[in-house]
This record gives structure tokens, C-alpha cells and sequence, in this order.
């Protein structure tokens, strides 16, 4: 089916399409709902960003896919982000939002650990999906975006950590849009029960340079008491694909959540990355890159709210930009009022590489409690002249000095992608997008 | 003759449209160690810098030649691939990118493609080289002087300057900072480099370095030119006197590049 038209999402599509995936009744009533406010709700307005003439209808929503016999089977440009090398891997690889892979070690699965696709994930842990399935962290009437979304899904996973389980070794998620016009509506949660900690690191990857579709996508990471969870991602979708990325975290007393977002993305994108610091004493770190290149367009927001007494927000975004590419990076402190003794920091800075590319970093705090502390450092500029002196000056070549001083802008957040595969992975893209 | 030859001629060079070196005249043989002093705000680091090729420094007119190639035809990469190399007198600081990293990447860029130094080599003449010069091999992986002290910058352009045994070397105020033993550990570090083949510019203040580094030949810098020449006993004489003897001999009142009209 292709759907082109503005209200081409027919109430049977999705009622067929949750009977075909035996959904829970809530999960097609939610669905149905949805729906209906999609076609009243407005487009999110991004700031600074105009997305009217994006791409967000032409899509489609059937691809003929296959398992996977083995790793592989894998085409060499996903084979890279996986650790072929190890044994006892925690991998889902999703192809065209299907399960294609799937393994989880035994003793993490003693340990009552999940970690599974989504529709799985409804049919075996229906309640439990439901308890977090776009109740706190993001709801499905923000804009006609996220109610598309929850109308839409048709993919994703489940990740569970129950109360006091360590997970030591990392979690890995592949959602790979193999058909060049098949939609992705992922949607991942992540939940770390009391005390636990987890390490999640997931790849988007499309190889659809001219093909349009869309990713509507959004994850919801929720840290209970105590418990920790690191969060990386590469997301490396091609030209083709318009993208709508909603990552939001909440967490609770003495949580920790942190992010290290590759964004490598090849076509328009909106990305934001909310987290929510609730209880008292949590804390968060979100990291992002990006580069920009050729004729893309796109939209950061990384946001922190404090709640909590004594929270501490922390954001950092370094973006690169060449040939004419545009960007906007909004980074967002807000403490709310009660949260005393809160910390909110951001910092954005822009490397420009090109003259006809453009990079606005903005930093902005919204305080609305007096005892706390906050600060942000912004800035915008090229390739520092006399670094590049000083490089060359020991027999580095220009190009080749570039090239150290780009790696070494991105470094904060490269290096603290969790996986290494995924860390050289999101080197190389950077390479790639760079040269 | 040995070594490669550096020659600076009649040199003029502005910095933002305003004239800094007025003339500079020297030849720098190889085994040979000249000494350039001279106070405050001379042209001395211009006159480094300009010869490195520093992108804010404009040669107006004079040349410099190494070997008799024009090294003002050549990009910044060039020179030093040609066998110069300037510590410098405020290195940049690059975060991001580890000392080691950066070390691996200069000594590559002076061999073919192809040709690399492989790993474990690379990684033992540079642990050999940190360790002559006493530095903490943490530093290695430490990003490339950024939260350095004064004198683990200093000390990290001499491991450079090790590792890429260049045929002449300017080193500019490379003693500024340095606590006595470090002095002692940075002389050790530039004499082990001494031979024939080795040509050595040190700009400096102090005796004290050239007590360990005995130069051949000093010059005094003022007012953008080199006003006076000699052989080492003139370090012991400015130590003593200052320059207020060579004003009055040259009958220079005020000593910067600014106010001489
Ligand atoms: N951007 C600039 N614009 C104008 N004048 C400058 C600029 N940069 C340097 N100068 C001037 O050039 C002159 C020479 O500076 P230089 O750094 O070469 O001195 P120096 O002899 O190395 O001094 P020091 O011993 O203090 O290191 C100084 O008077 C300095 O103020
Ligand atoms: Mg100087």
C-alpha cells in the first residue's frame, strides 16, 4: 500500500493491522484514537526551523522482508556496527520493522531482564508495555507527529531491567529500513527498575539517497530510583528519509540517565532529546553531535528540566557543518520552581566548514527558582587558523589537520558511545559525512 | 659541510599592516647553535613565527632560503617537511585530539604513504623519548596541551622535536617557565640532538639556559633588526648589563618594534 493523500491512514488499516499483530484491545483502542486526533492536531513547530514542505505523507507502509539466518547474512555496512567477534550478545536487529534477529544471553534472561521487539514485547508483557507506552514520557496528542506515530507504530523494542539487576555487558537494537520507501514508526522504551542499571546503544540506518519516506520516531527512557541507564545511538538515515526523532527520559530519586547521540542523519531532520529530572538528586548528561551536509536542514533541541532538589542537567552539542547545509541547535535548561540547589549547564558550539552552511547554537536558560546554579557557553566558527598553523607546522597536511581537529571537536561525545564497534562505526560516518 | 643551511635575508614582515621586522639578516648552518636575545616586544617570536609561516605574519619583502628553496613559496606543511621545525613560544592547545595521536600523525606526514611507522615502534621511541625527557606517559593520551602546565607545554614541544628530528630547529623561549629541573631535563633533551647535522635557533632571556647549551653564536634583537652579534661571552655581558650599552652604542633610545620613527 502507498499513501500519499493527507487522510490516507483508514481506520481499517489500522484496525487490520493490530488484529494481524493479535495486539492487546487497549493497544488498537489507543491506536484508533490516535488516528482520530491526527488528522485535527497541528504539526510541531520547531523553533526556527520551517518543516511545512518537508516530507511527512509520502511513505509507504508495506515492504516484502526476510529474516536473517545469520549475522552474516548481514550486508557489510550493518555487519560493521555488530561485534561479530563476541559470543554472548544482547542484539535485536529489526529489518523493515521486522524481528530478524534476536538473542539475549541466558543469564540475563534468568535475571528476568526483557529485551525483545515491540509487538512481542504486547503480546507477552502486554500490561507492562502498557504501564509505560507513551504515558509519561511522551503523549500520543503533543502534535499530529506523535499522534501519526501512535497510530502508526510498527516497530520497535522493549528493554526491562527489573529492581537491583546489574546488566553489565551493553544492549544492542539495529532498525534497519532495508525497503527505500517503507516508513519506520519505531518506537523503543526503556525501563530500569530500582537500583538497576543498563547500557542501551541503538543504530538507524536507510541507504535511500533519492527514495522518499519518513522515520516518525520516539523512545521513552524511564530510570527509577537509583537506577542507571547509559544511552547511545547512531542514527544514520539516508538523504531520502525525513526524520522525526522524540528521545525523552525521566528520572526518578538518586537516577541517572545519559545520552551519547550520534546524529548522522543525511536528510531533513528533528531531533529532540527531552529529558525529565523528577526526583530529588538525579541527573543527567546529554551528549550530542551531528554534521550537516549538502542540502539537509535540521533542528536540535536538547532540553533538561530540572524538578528535583539538587538535579543536575547537563547538555552538551557539537555540530559540524559543511557544503550548504542548516541547523539550528537549541540547548534548553529549565529548573523548575522547587528544585533548589539544582545545576543546569549547556553547552553548544558549531563548527562551520563551508561559508554557504549555517549553524545557529542557542543556549537558553529558564529559571524559576532562585537557589540554584546554572550556566551555558555557545559559539559558532570556523576551523581555528592557528591550530591549523600549529598541526601543520610539525609536517601535518591541511586536509589531514582538518580532519584531526573535526575528530577531535566530536570527541566528547564519540568517545562515549558505550560500544566500541558502535564508537568506530560513528567515527567512520563522521569520516564519510566530512570528506 | 654538513647539516642543511637556513638563510634569512634583509627580511621584512607586518603583522595586521603594522611593519615588525625592519631587516633581518642571518644564516643558520647545520651543527651550528645560535642564540637570539633581546628584550621585550623585539620581533624575536616574529621572527620565528615568520619562518614557520604563521598565517597572520606577511613577508613584505627579504627572503628565506633553506638549502636555496624559497621556503616563503611553501605552504606551512612544506616547511616543516623540509626539515624545519619551531617550538613554539605558546603552543595551541587542541582538545579532542591525544598528544599521542598527534605525534603518530606528524611523524607519518614526514614518511611516504605506505611507509608508516608501525604501532609498536611508534610507541616505543615515544615512550623512550618521554622518558628522557622525564614526562609522565599519561600525557600521551592526554588531549594535545590542553590543561598542560607552563612546563609540560615546553616539555612536550622538545619530545616533538625529539621524535621528528628536524634538520634545523627554532626553539622560542622553550626555557620560559621552567623550573630548574625541567631546564636542566629540556637542555638535556635539545643537546642530545646536537651534531653536525643539527642547526638550532634558541630565542631566549635567560643565561641560564645557555649555561647547559652553549651557543656559537649570539645575536641581539631590537627594534625588528639583529643589532649585535657575537660569540657566547655576550650572554654573560647582557646577564650583567642589560642592554642599555648596546642602546647607547647604537644609540637606540627606545628599544620595541613601535616606537622607533
Ligand atoms: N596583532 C598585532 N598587531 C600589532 N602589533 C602586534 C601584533 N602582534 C604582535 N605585535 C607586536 O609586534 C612586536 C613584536 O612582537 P614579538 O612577539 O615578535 O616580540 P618578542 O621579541 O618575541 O617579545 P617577547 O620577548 O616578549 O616574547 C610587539 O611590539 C608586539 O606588540
Ligand atoms: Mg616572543
Amino acid at each position: 500500500m502507498s499513501i500519499e493523500a493527507k487522510q490516507p491512514y483508514e481506520k481499517e488499516y489500522v484496525e487490520k493491522f493490530s488484529a494481524e499483530h493479535n495486539e492487546p484491545e487497549w493497544m488498537t483502542g489507543f491506536r484508533k484514537q490516535a488516528l482520530e486526533s491526527a488528522s485535527t492536531l497541528e504539526m510541531p513547530k520547531p523553533d526556527k526551523t520551517n518543516i511545512s514542505k518537508w516530507n511527512f505523507t509520502k511513505f509507504n507502509l508495506e515492504a516484502e522482508t526476510q529474516g536473517l539466518d545469520s549475522l552474516k547474512d548481514l550486508p557489510d555496512d550493518i555487519k560493521v556496527f555488530v561485534d561479530t567477534e563476541k559470543d554472548d550478545k544482547n542484539l535485536v536487529i529489526l529489518r523493515n520493522q521486522i524481528n530478524a534477529y534476536e538473542t539475549l544471553s541466558t543469564e540475563l534472561v534468568d535475571k528476568g531482564v526483557i529485551f525483545t521487539d515491540m509487538f512481542t514485547a504486547l503480546k507477552q508483557y502486554p500490561e507492562l508495555v502498557q504501564k509505560y507506552y507513551m504515558k509519561d514520557a511522551v503523549s500520543f496528542d503533543e502534535h499530529r507527529l506523535t499522534a501519526m506515530h501512535a497510530a502508526l507504530m510498527n516497530g520497535g523494542v522493549f528493554v526491562y531491567v527489573p529492581k537491583n539487576v546489574v546488566v553489565e555487558e551493553p544492549l544492542q537494537a539495529i532498525f534497519w529500513q532495508e525497503n527505500p520507501e517503507f516508513a519506520l514508526f519505531n518506537h523503543v522504551i526503556v525501563v530500569a527498575e530500582e537500583n538497576s542499571s543498563l547500557t542501551y546503544v541503538e543504530n538507524y540506518i536507510s541507504f535511500n539517497k533519492d527514495e522518499e519516506t519518513v522515520a516518525n520516531l520516539v523512545t521513552e527512557v524511564i530510570a527509577h530510583d537509583n537506577a542507571s541507564i547509559s544511552f547511545g545511538s547512531v542514527d544514520n538515515f539516508a538523504h531520502g528519509t525525513t526524520v522525526y526523532m522524540n528521545r525523552r527520559g525521566i528520572a526518578y530519586r538518586d537516577a541517572k540517565i545519559e545520552w551519547a547521540l550520534g546524529q548522522m542523519n543525511d536528510g531533513n531532520t528533528v531531533s529532540e532529546n527531552v529529558t525529565h529530572l523528577i526526583g530529588d538528586n538525579s541527573f543527567s548528561y546529554a551528549k550530542a553531535v551531528s554534521v550537516g551536509r549538502g542540502d539537509q536542514s535540521q533542528n536540535f533541541t536538547a532540553k533538561i528540566i530540572n524538578y528535583g532538589k539538587q538535579s543536575n542537567g547537563l547538555i552538551l552539542q557539537h555540530g559540524v557543518m559543511k557544503d550548504s547545509a542548516s541547523a539550528i541547535f537549541n540547548g534548553i535548561g529549565k529548573i523548575e520552581h522547587g528544585g533548589t540547589k539544582a545545576n543546569a549547564e549547556q553547552e553548544s558550539r558549531v563548527l562551520m566548514l563551508s561559508k554557504d552552511a549555517r549553524g545557529d547554537a542557542n543556549p537558553i536558560l529558564l529559571i524559576d527558582e532562585d537557589d540554584v546554579t546554572a550556566g551555558h557557553a555557545a559559539s559558532v566558527g570556523r576551523v581555528d587558523p592557528v591550530q591549523l598553523y600549529y598541526l601543520m607546522s610539525r609536517g601535518i597536511s591541511q586536509q589531514e589537520a582538518e580532519r584531526l581537529i573535526i575528530h577531535g571537536f566530536l570527541a566528547p561525545v564519540v568517545n562515549a558511545i558505550p560500544i566500541a564497534a558502535v564508537k568506530e562505526q560513528l567515527t567512520e560516518v563522521i569520516e564519510r559525512k566530512v570528506y | 659541510m654538513a647539516g642543511s643551511t637556513l638563510e634569512i635575508k634583509d627580511l621584512h614582515v607586518e603583522i595586521e599592516g603594522q611593519e615588525i621586522l625592519k631587516g633581518v639578516n642571518l644564516t643558520i648552518k647545520g651543527g651550528e647553535f645560535h642564540a637570539i636575545m633581546g628584550p621585550n616586544g623585539t620581533g624575536k617570536s616574529t621572527l620565528a613565527s615568520a619562518i614557520m609561516g604563521h598565517p597572520k605574519y606577511e613577508v613584505t619583502s627579504g627572503s628565506i632560503l633553506l638549502d636555496g628553496e624559497d621556503v616563503l613559496e611553501m605552504e606551512v606543511d612544506e616547511r616543516a617537511k623540509a626539515g624545519l621545525f619551531l617550538a613554539m613560544q605558546y603552543p595551541s592547545e587542541i582538545t579532542g585530539v591525544t598528544t599521542s595521536d598527534f605525534l603518530r600523525s606528524s611523524i607519518n606526514a614526514h614518511r611516504e604513504k605506505g611507509d608508516e611507522i608501525p604501532l609498536m615502534k611508534f610507541i616505543k621511541e615515544m615512550d623512550s623519548a618521554m622518558d628522557y625527557l622525564e614526562i609522565d606517559k599519561n600525557m600521551a593520551q592526554r588531549y594535545l596541551n590542553a590543561g598542560f602546565s607552563g612546563g609540560e607545554k615546553k616539555r612536550n614541544e622538545i619530545l616533538q622535536l625529539m621524535m621528528l628530528k628536524p634538520e634545523i630547529g627554532i626553539l622560542d623561549e622553550i626555557d620560559s617557565g621552567l623550573d630548574i629541573d625541567a631546564l636542566k631535563v629540556v637542555a638535556k633533551g635539545i643537546n642530545k640532538l646536537r651534531n653536525e647535522n643539527f642547526g638550532c635557533l634558541i630565542i631566549t632571556h635567560y643565561q641560564r639556559l645557555l649555561d647547559y647549551i652553549t651557543p656559537d653564536f649570539v645575536h641581539v634583537m631590537m627594534q625588528g633588526r639583529v643589532v649585535k652579534s657575537g660569540g657566547a661571552e655576550l650572554v654573560e655581558r647582557l646577564e650583567a648589563e642589560g642592554y642599555d650599552w648596546i642602546k647607547q652604542e647604537l644609540g637606540i633610545e627606545e628599544e620595541t618594534v613601535g616606537n622607533n620613527a
